[in-house]
């Protein structure tokens, strides 16, 4: 049952999910290495022949949602958050994509938001693991996802492309 | 699709997303053909996929740290401990508040507070969350009912989501008590304080008692005093609260 490597090929996702949703490198590796001490004690209780994928991402999407409780309790906690927003990108380089515009955007979608377009844009679930994984019915997750997308167009198009092809 | 109106937003997400099979995603490319603005609707969000995936797939190719690699040797189980009794010093203070001037505090006062104490203490246990596990279900029964010297039942909880995992034999303020442990399939832990009563036979309502972060709903029905404690949202824990005492009173 002890696979030593049981967790490897799922740790590039779970850093990449986690960058996208905290928006920030540091907080990102915390998260996931929580999730994985997390995952190595609960070990005993993940069923054998389920998707190991879903369990680690519900493990670290409750972790997730536990700290932002914790932080909402202490404010001043949330002074972290702000780095987010100025954290200096590769994508900076291909600014034509627009893609420090959809970083911004995407650090102002609510969380429940922002977790189901991640699970679904970024790492490909079908909506059914989607609901799975965040508990959570599939009607829910069609609606999330729907605000989700039409609230990033609607901040991208207004922040514009226009603007910057400007410069 | 036919008839153009069929186009549900749900169809719209699940064709960006590659989720349609061949028949539908022909039909829903034709509607698109005649509906630009819809059509514009569906580029948008492809390209937001593909700019997500420009934006961290990067994260994908980094060398992962060594830290992220080894498996924790001892599962960090002795700072939970720790933990758990730092917090069992909190419970006794915010009980002893929550509850003062309340009437009847003689039999149920202690028990939301035992309760919670033994699930801070046992709940997060990995190796040894119970004595004697379900598979030994009729043992565990009859023993613990044997020791608390009337006949206990471990409820069903599987509609509520929840299925046994064990119990276990500990001392109560007036003799013994058992605690019932249940997981849901995400492995959220709830365990269920079952103790005689000094009385006996009489009935309280529900009552609700919280510490930062273990709820317990507790009760007196009959013999026994019964305390389900769980760190999920009351709502929720309120629902299995429910489901208990419907299995115990059939």
């Amino acid at each position: 049952m002890r696979d030593a490597n049981l967790f490897d090929e799922h740790i590039p996702r779970l850093r990449r999910y986690a960058r996208a949703l905290t928006g920030e490198r540091t907080q990102a590796d915390d998260l996931v290495q929580e999730c994985l001490a997390r995952a190595w004690e609960k070990l005993s209780l993940w069923q054998r022949g389920t998707d190991l994928r879903a369990w680690l991402f519900t493990i670290l999407h409750n972790l997730f949602v536990n700290e932002l409780r914790r932080r909402k309790s202490r404010p001043e906690m949330l002074a972290l958050d702000d780095e987010a927003l100025d954290a200096p990108r590769r994508a900076t380089q291909e600014d034509g994509l627009g893609l420090r515009d959809l970083q911004a955007a995407l650090n102002r979608l609510p969380v429940d938001q922002r977790e189901v377009l991640l699970l679904v844009g970024l790492e490909e679930m079908s909506y059914d693991e989607v609901a799975k994984t965040l508990g959570i019915p599939m009607g829910t997750v069609m609606s999330r996802l729907s605000r989700a997308r039409e609230r990033l167009r609607v901040q991208l198009n207004s922040t514009g492309p226009a603007l910057r092809r400007v410069k | 699709m036919k008839n153009e109106t069929l186009l549900t937003e749900a169809e719209l997400h699940a064709y960006v997303d590659g989720q349609l099979d061949g028949a539908r995603r022909a039909a829903v490319e034709a509607y698109l053909a005649t509906n630009p603005s819809e059509a514009e609707r569906a580029r948008a969000y492809v390209r937001q996929n593909e700019q997500l995936h420009a934006l961290f797939d990067g994260a994908l190719d980094e060398p992962v740290p060594e830290a992220l690699r080894v498996q924790p040797t001892r599962r960090r189980a002795s700072p939970m401990r720790y933990a758990a009794l730092l917090a069992v010093a909190v419970v006794g203070g915010v009980f002893g508040w929550v509850l003062r001037g309340e009437e009847a505090l003689t039999i149920t006062a202690s028990l939301p507070q035992q309760a919670a104490l033994a699930h801070l203490v046992y709940a997060p246990e990995v190796q040894h969350p119970v004595e004697v596990s379900v598979r030994e279900e009729a043992h565990l029964v009859s023993w613990l009912s044997k020791r608390l010297g009337a006949p206990v039942h471990a409820p069903q909880l599987t509609e509520a989501g929840y299925e046994l995992v064990g119990g276990r034999l500990l001392p109560g303020a007036d003799g013994p008590a058992a605690q019932f442990m249940y997981q849901d399939v995400r492995g959220n832990r709830l365990t269920l304080y079952v103790r005689t009563t000094a009385d006996g036979n009489r009935e309280t309502a529900f009552r609700y008692a919280k510490e930062d972060k273990v709820g317990v709903f507790y009760w007196v029905d009959g013999p026994f005093g019964y305390a389900l404690s769980g760190e999920i949202e009351r709502p929720q824990l309120l629902h299995v609260a429910e489901s208990v005492y419907r299995a115990l009173n059939p």
